[in-house]
């Protein structure tokens, strides 16, 4: 999947994250993330995004999470629907 | 056939859940609901309607819901937005659909051709999803007969009364607005052997009228109601419970049953009197009320 | 003519001699009397000076005014001012608003503070290596019998109040005036007021003597200063507090009166006492319902108290109010219009060196940051491991209850509560019957009478083993929160005894 433009999506309610995407010509996927768990969720935070994006094509990517408490299945969702949004694809791959 | 949902079970309080809100959707189980239902269509902006679906998708896919039927109310066929919805839902493991708008037989079957087609495409087996159909409309309280046997997959019917007395030029009252249509779908319901769902109280704070509309509902025969606010839920099943009363004859009825049997004798009776299929059918639905009340899931 | 060699048995009774006349008698009338000899100070600054406080002595201030209180900075910038060093501040609690006290440690004139909690951003700081010395924290019982016992010696006591007379009488509400700033109860002052060498009343406040009904006698206090602004009224009381509408916290709350009367505790004549957090105080609103079904009473009511047990008692429901410390502005209103609402100190309520009031509860409802399989409780350090948080009553209501309830959402957001090791114990395992989740229920395996009983009235008993077990299931395993090695808290039992420690957090990036 190819990022055209910044993507946002979730929001700063507890238990949501607030994930932007920007696109990235080379350098893999770089997150920035804050968060109120950063310290016992942080890492477990990081690999969802990374593959959820991998998941769906995106190599490089620059990421933006505020996260709020968020689940993991909660995390997928958020960056899934800032990457279709940043690749301003409808092309969903349900399964 | 594996059918991921249960024709005829216990829907005594159908939870909404917007489904756009995390907080909300995992925390839907705790609440004792019989069902819930994470929804995409009234409670989710026109602009959010991307995440919400995927959100109610991973949702489906990893929270445990425990026993509880997952419902999930998608957008209108015609909105544009519902056969994406069904596209979402029914791979990530959807009990029910439920349909809003439904006007006529035909909003259903356009539905279960939807459903059917995306089942085939992803390997489940075709019949696998329920159906239930929300009339909200004059003209579909007046079909309420045809859509209630539309199709096989529906569970049941539901008001929704917000757009109905919009529909009828008026508005929430007493209940005696609603009064028609409550009976029409009560009876297409009852004709059709699905459940009957009341409307939703929108004022949560007013658990004086909270518990009236619950006291009507169950003295005109509905299975249950949607609620929007957890704290419903305790004193609807409080109100659909059997009086201890009840209860007591239900019982004796079921011992005289299985007296009757133990002595090879078809006829039972009781304090004299012979024992009716009715009476049979109506005691072991009070018993089934009554010992269904459990918040807390099994492990 | 007394002639004392003709009394016998002289040496056996206490005199100071022949009697010699009488003093002039004052002619004054009382009111002249009051203005020209009383305690009243012309400055906070020569009340200081006559106590004769120095370098390295021991301070000490309550935390009624909660998070509106301006006694503690205004003293403390004022001790500042006048080059003291070196000294130990022991507050009943810190609030955020006293983080001017950084400054005030980072030169070096407070170096070691004794507390029953901290907030906001001086917690931060403790948290993060502020100080040299741990802060020592005490519950509200433990406390006092520090104080009682000398563990804790306090030189002079800088105690704020609502109102106040010439010679001392103070109290948290004026009778004299009905828009003066109110706290309700002075419980946590009684005790320092009693103990401490030199007491400093410090009031916006002077009414005419005599101040009655008082919450400080004149004899415990040595001097007053009158200053203009003692605290913010809006931060010193909350409004009326009321019953959350959180469906989460509602449902907690319902099943913890649901388990305390499957437990036995719920008879006529009953007593107990509800921690502060929403499903805690909403408990009340339930057991209510069943003491109106069942047609029965509660004897007294103690602790923090709220304007729901206030309306409880003037419904009849509840006859004696114990009132350590008044929450909201309707059970400050309470205490001053009735009767059976009494203010005590934090001695009377939760000593252990004394009979407590704690001693005497048949139920307490606690709130819990963190619970762990042993279930002890942690109320005091946050999921980061950074301070945010106070002892309050917690252990002293733990143990001296019959049966203690503790209460809390299975996860707040993605932070499971039910862990295997909290933070800090501040409330031991061994002290804690019920843990009651939105997600079920989990009885101390010391307590199996309880279990059984919550069996029988069809309430599911998991082990608490399950429950960390449920959260785990939705919220994945958390990382340990690291930690560098230096000590930055000791956490006191009520017995004085060092219970546990707290070490700066170690922010580099993992």
């Amino acid at each position: 999947m190819e990022l055209r433009k910044t993507g946002v999506a979730g929001t700063m309610e507890s238990g949501d994250i607030m994930v932007t995407i920007e696109p990235r010509d080379q350098g893999g996927i770089a997150i920035a993330l804050s968060s109120s768990v950063l310290q016992q969720y942080g890492r477990q935070i990081k690999a969802v995004i990374t593959e959820t994006l991998e998941g769906l094509g995106v190599t490089d990517a620059a990421v933006t999470a505020v996260d709020k408490g968020a689940l993991d299945c909660t995390v997928r969702a958020r960056v899934s629907a800032a990457a279709y949004r940043a690749a301003e694809s409808k092309d969903y791959s349900w399964r | 056939m594996e059918k991921r949902y249960v024709k005829d079970r216990l829907r005594r309080s159908m939870m909404f859940v917007p489904g756009n809100n995390p907080g909300m959707i995992s925390d839907a189980r705790i609440y004792g609901a019989d069902s819930i239902m994470l929804d995409l269509e009234d409670s989710v902006a026109f602009t959010e309607k991307d995440t919400a679906r995927l959100l109610v998708h991973n949702a489906l896919k990893t929270i445990d819901f425990g026993k509880k039927e997952v419902v999930v109310r998608i957008n209108d066929l015609a909105s544009g937005l519902g056969v994406e919805d069904l596209e979402a839902i029914i791979p990530a493991g959807v009990h029910v659909v439920r349909l809003p708008k439904t006007d006529s037989a035909q909003d259903v079957i356009d539905c279960e051709r939807e459903i059917a087609r995306i089942e085939q495409k992803n390997g489940i087996p075709v019949g696998s999803v329920g159906m239930m159909a929300a009339i909200e409309s004059a003209n579909g309280v007046l079909n309420a007969r045809e859509i209630a046997t539309a199709s096989d997959r529906l569970i049941g019917v539901a008001l929704g009364a917000e757009d109905y007395v919009t529909d009828l030029k008026t508005t929430r009252a007493d209940g005696i607005e609603l009064l028609f249509a409550r009976c029409m779908i009560l009876n297409a319901a009852r004709a059709a052997g699905i459940a009957a769902l009341d409307t939703v109280f929108s004022n949560v704070n007013d658990d004086e009228g909270f518990l009236a509309e619950a006291t009507l509902i169950k003295k005109l025969g509905f299975d249950g109601k949607s609620v929007i606010n957890p704290r419903q839920i305790a004193p609807l099943h409080k109100c659909l419970q059997p009086s201890q009363k009840d209860l007591d004859k239900a019982y004796a009825v079921m011992d005289a049953i299985a007296e009757a049997q133990a002595r090879g004798s078809g006829v039972a009776s009781l304090k004299g009197k012979m024992i009716d299929r009715p009476v049979v059918i109506r005691a072991q639905r009070l018993i089934a009320l009554a010992e269904a009340d459990d918040p807390v899931e099994e492990e | 003519m007394v002639e004392l060699e003709k009394i016998p048995h002289l040496d056996e009774i206490s005199h100071h001699g022949v009697f010699q006349g009488v003093r002039p008698k004052n002619t004054a009338t009382f009111r002249q009397r009051t203005v020209a000899h009383n305690k009243l100070m012309p400055s906070l600054e020569e009340a200081i000076r006559r106590t004769g406080l120095k370098d390295g002595m021991t301070i000490s201030f309550h935390h009624h005014f909660r998070n509106g209180d301006h006694v503690l900075n205004m003293v403390v910038d004022t001790l500042a001012r006048m080059g003291y060093k070196n000294l130990t501040l022991a507050a009943s609690s810190l609030a955020a608003v006293h983080a001017p006290l950084i400054e005030h440690i980072k030169a070096g004139v407070i170096t070691h503070i004794e507390t029953s909690g901290l907030r906001g951003e001086l917690a931060e700081q403790v948290s993060r290596g502020l100080m040299d010395c741990p802060v020592v924290f005490r519950s509200h019982g433990g406390r006092a019998a520090a104080i009682s016992s000398g563990d804790l010696h306090i030189d002079v006591a800088f105690l704020g109040a609502p109102s106040c007379d010439p010679y001392g009488n103070a109290n948290g509400y004026s009778r004299d005036d009905d828009d003066s700033i109110a706290c309700g109860s002075l419980g946590y002052a009684r005790t320092d007021a009693k103990y401490a060498d030199n007491v400093i009343v410090i009031t916006s406040n002077v009414v005419n003597y005599p101040n009655a009904p008082w919450a400080i006698p004149e004899d415990d206090v040595d001097y007053i200063v009158k200053v203009d602004d003692i605290g913010d009224p809006k931060g010193i009381m909350s409004g009326a507090t009321r019953y959350t509408k959180n469906p989460k916290e509602l449902l907690i709350a319902e099943t913890a009166a649901n388990v305390i009367e499957a437990a036995g505790y719920l008879y006529d004549g009953f007593s107990m006492q509800m921690g502060s957090g929403g499903a805690s105080l909403a408990a009340a609103r339930f057991l209510r319902e069943k003491m109106l079904a069942q047609h029965i009473h509660c004897r007294f009511a103690l602790g923090g108290i709220t304007g729901q047990i206030a309306a409880m008692h003037e419904e009849g429901l509840i006859d004696r109010i114990l009132d350590v410390q008044s929450f909201d502005v309707d059970a400050a209103l309470s205490l001053k219009k009735n009767h059976f609402h009494h203010q005590i100190s934090a001695s009377y309520y939760a000593s252990p060196l004394a009979s407590a009031a704690v001693d005497q509860l048949d139920f307490v409802i606690l709130s819990a940051l963190e619970i762990d399989t042993d279930f002890n409780v942690n109320v005091l350090t946050g999921s980061d491991g950074v301070i945010r948080g106070a002892i309050g009553g917690h252990p002293d209501t733990a143990e001296g209850a019959s049966l203690s309830v503790v209460v809390g959402p299975l996860t707040r957001g993605r932070i499971p509560t039910i862990i295997d090791h909290v933070n800090t114990v501040v409330t031991p395992g061994a002290t804690v019957d019920v843990v009651v989740t939105d997600q079920g229920v989990a009885v101390n395996p010391n307590r199996p009478e309880v279990a059984q009983k919550l069996k029988k009235a069809g309430i599911r008993v998991y082990t608490i083993q399950q429950l960390k077990a449920k959260a785990e299931a939705l919220v994945g395993k958390p990382d340990p929160i690291r930690y560098l090695d230096r000590i930055v808290g000791v956490v006191m039992y009520r017995d004085n005894t060092i219970l546990d420690v707290i070490r700066q957090i170690d922010e580099t990036e993992a």
